[in-house]
């Protein structure tokens, strides 16, 4: 949309705000054509999923990586080890030096462990990697992970697979409030509704796979994604009057009283 | 005593069933839209007044299933090591009793048969085997569990119940699952089953899935053999097992297995059939109140019913299963478990697959994540 307008992730130009991920789709194919119908431009797959030897290909083997960055997952990772080990397998295959990280120690709602997540963003950043953690809403741990080196920070909107929208509305407020590096609401955006609402607020980016994949029609349902987050991000823009409210005023109402 | 026994114990069958005969319809539309479920609401969703409202049930399942899942179902084989055993379960093929061909395969057999399934794709394998401490012992395990991961990444074991540190030596060889069903949750069944042999402790095998949590299992499969016991307590207890496992062990991925009692050589034939339509009717309960729960359809069952029921709320499937040592590369010359109703290969059960819209996923396994 905005060429005067890209999301820069790590040194890295995008001019997407959708992200999306991979895992739920019904088939390879129909991923391919939400992908492209979204407009995305960072795709995310689990690392654990891939299979080089796979009989009946992979999931990313139907998208041209001129077009995309893959973004491998530390999904199935329970502590800080398992996501780094995780992490050098992608760097050794040469899949990717960047990681979205996960760490979710119970599989049951996939909630990520706060204190794990910012040892293993400690230890890859110093490995090199460009790490995209995925956390609590926490407004603490956010400013945490930034002076850890993380690329951005990727607050839960809802548990994952739960559709539920911004439940964590309040703290993602707050996050965005100080935050010196992207963040990308990530988890629980059940509709383009919910995407356009975290980028009204001032969201950097959404990452999306539950609400597409298992839509009806998930490629439709990419094409209204890409919409929401393109109003939404017009919206932030423009200055919704309540998003202001913690913003810095243009042109302070009040400063005619002059300093005292 | 020991918590799961005394909750299995107790579990108030006689008011949950009486919950479940009295349920209407609007209980059973309540249930459907609440946000978290509880066991006297599965009691509810295994009601005569749910059956009759399944397609209901059975949408609101399917949408938690693709909102937990996605359009994906995993695939797994089994790979059977040995037919001897030294129990008798009147129900199976494999008995002690029953004069059978048996046999037991040796390292360069595992090697070959797992090579066969890694070549028509399959990433995690399941190994079987009867109970046999001369055979089938702890060191046979590891063994065939690293044969095995040499070849998959991911390896989980069916066999007799071990102890917690058998379990913490075949996860040091690479195994990350553990299936052990209690077969029958109800004791007196259970006993009238398990004549002869060590399978006769039933708190033994009741606390066989706890013992691998502690030592460090990541996947646990538990169910029951519907056909031996009535089916609504079974589904009751197996769930209150499931509510302990997720209590105990938050970081245990846990899936169920429902088998219906196929016939087998010498083995009795199901006193408490369960129809088609019974077994999904239970299927959408678990899923509807446990909605992260694995849920594991084999072979056991007919082509169009796993057809449908993939659509549903199963998550895992095998395909092209052999239940005979040595039966991939040599078929028939041994004993079977018990006979499959799903002869399709791999390629065409995940072609069905891929028609109805579900993605097949081989691998969903990575050597990193073995801690
Ligand atoms: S069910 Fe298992 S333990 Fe029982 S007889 Fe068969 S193989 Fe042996």
């Amino acid at each position: 949309m905005h060429r005067e307008d890209p999301l820069i992730i790590a040194g890295r130009s995008f001019q997407s705000r959708l992200l999306l991920g991979t895992g739920k789709f019904a088939s390879h194919q129909q991923m391919a054509e939400a992908a492209e119908v979204s407009g995305a431009e960072i795709v995310t797959m689990a690392l654990r999923r891939v299979d080089p030897g796979a009989n009946q290909g992979n999931i990313l083997d139907l998208l041209d990586p001129e077009q995309y960055l893959f973004l491998p997952n530390t999904s199935g990772a329970r502590n800080a080890d398992e996501a780094v080990r995780l992490a050098r397998l992608a760097r050794a295959g040469g899949i990717s030096d960047w990681i979205k990280l996960e760490v979710t120690p119970q599989p049951s709602h996939l909630l990520p462990d706060s204190v794990e997540t910012l040892r293993a963003t400690e230890i890859l950043v110093k490995e090199g990697f460009t790490v995209l953690p995925y956390m609590q809403a926490d407004p603490i741990l956010a400013k945490q992970l930034a002076g850890a080196g993380a690329a951005t920070v990727m607050p839960l909107g809802a548990p994952i697979g739960t559709n539920r929208g911004l439940q964590t509305r309040d703290a993602i407020a707050l996050i965005l409030q100080e935050a010196e590096i992207p963040v990308i609401v990530d988890a629980g955006l059940g509709a383009p509704s919910h995407a356009a609402e975290a980028l009204e607020m001032g969201a950097d980016a959404v990452l999306v796979n539950t609400a597409i994949a298992t839509a009806e029609d998930p490629v439709a349902m990419a094409k209204a994604f890409r919409l929401g987050c393109v109003a939404g991000r017009l919206a932030y823009l423009a200055g919704r009057p309540a998003a202001r409210a913690s913003a810095e005023a243009s042109s302070p109402l009040t400063g005619f009283l002059g300093e005292s | 005593m020991n918590d799961l026994i005394h909750a299995i114990d107790t579990i108030p069958f006689g008011e949950m069933i009486v919950r479940a005969e009295c349920a209407d319809e609007r209980a059973v539309r309540e249930i459907l839209r609440k946000e978290h479920r509880d066991r006297w609401d599965l009691a509810v969703l295994l009601s005569p007044a749910a059956n009759h409202l399944l397609e209901e049930v059975a949408r609101a399942a399917a949408d938690l299933t693709a909102q937990r899942f996605g359009r994906t179902i995993r695939l797994y084989a089994p790979l059977y090591l040995s037919n001897e055993c030294v129990n008798v379960c009147t129900y199976c093929g494999f008995r002690r009793d029953n004069d059978v061909a048996r046999s037991t395969l040796n390292a360069d057999q595992i090697r070959s048969e797992a090579r066969y399934l890694s070549a028509q794709g399959f990433r995690n394998i399941l190994l079987v085997s009867g109970e046999h401490p001369k055979w089938v012992n702890q060191d046979y395990l590891c063994e065939a569990v690293r044969i095995t991961r040499e070849l998959v990444p991911q390896v989980a074991i069916e066999v007799q119940p071990l102890t917690t540190p058998g379990y913490e030596a075949t996860v040091k060889a690479g195994a990350d699952g553990v299936v052990v069903y209690q077969e029958v949750y109800d004791r007196e069944h259970y006993a009238s089953y398990h004549t002869h042999g060590p399978k006769k402790d039933y708190d033994d095998r009741l606390l066989a899935a706890s013992r691998a949590a502690d030592a460090g299992v990541r996947r646990l499969g538990i169910g029951t053999l519907l056909g031996l016991a009535p089916w609504r307590e079974e589904i009751l207890a197996l769930a209150t097992h499931a509510a302990h496992l997720y209590r105990r062990f938050g970081q245990t991925e846990i899936s169920f297995s429902f088998p219906r009692i196929r016939e087998a050589a010498g083995a009795i034939e199901p006193r408490y059939q369960v129809n088609d339509r019974q077994l999904l009717q239970m299927m959408c309960a678990l899923r509807l109140v446990f909605p992260d729960a694995g849920i594991v359809l084999s072979t056991r069952e007919a082509p169009s019913l796993r057809d449908g029921l993939s659509r549903i709320a199963v998550t895992m499937m095998s395909a092209g299963s052999r239940t005979e040592p040595g039966g991939y590369e040599h078929p028939d010359e041994s004993e079977k478990q018990f006979e499959i109703e799903d002869h399709r290969t791999p390629a065409e059960v995940t072609a069905m697959l891929a028609s109805q819209g579900i993605d097949p996923v081989w691998k969903d396994w990575e050597e990193a994540l073995h801690g």
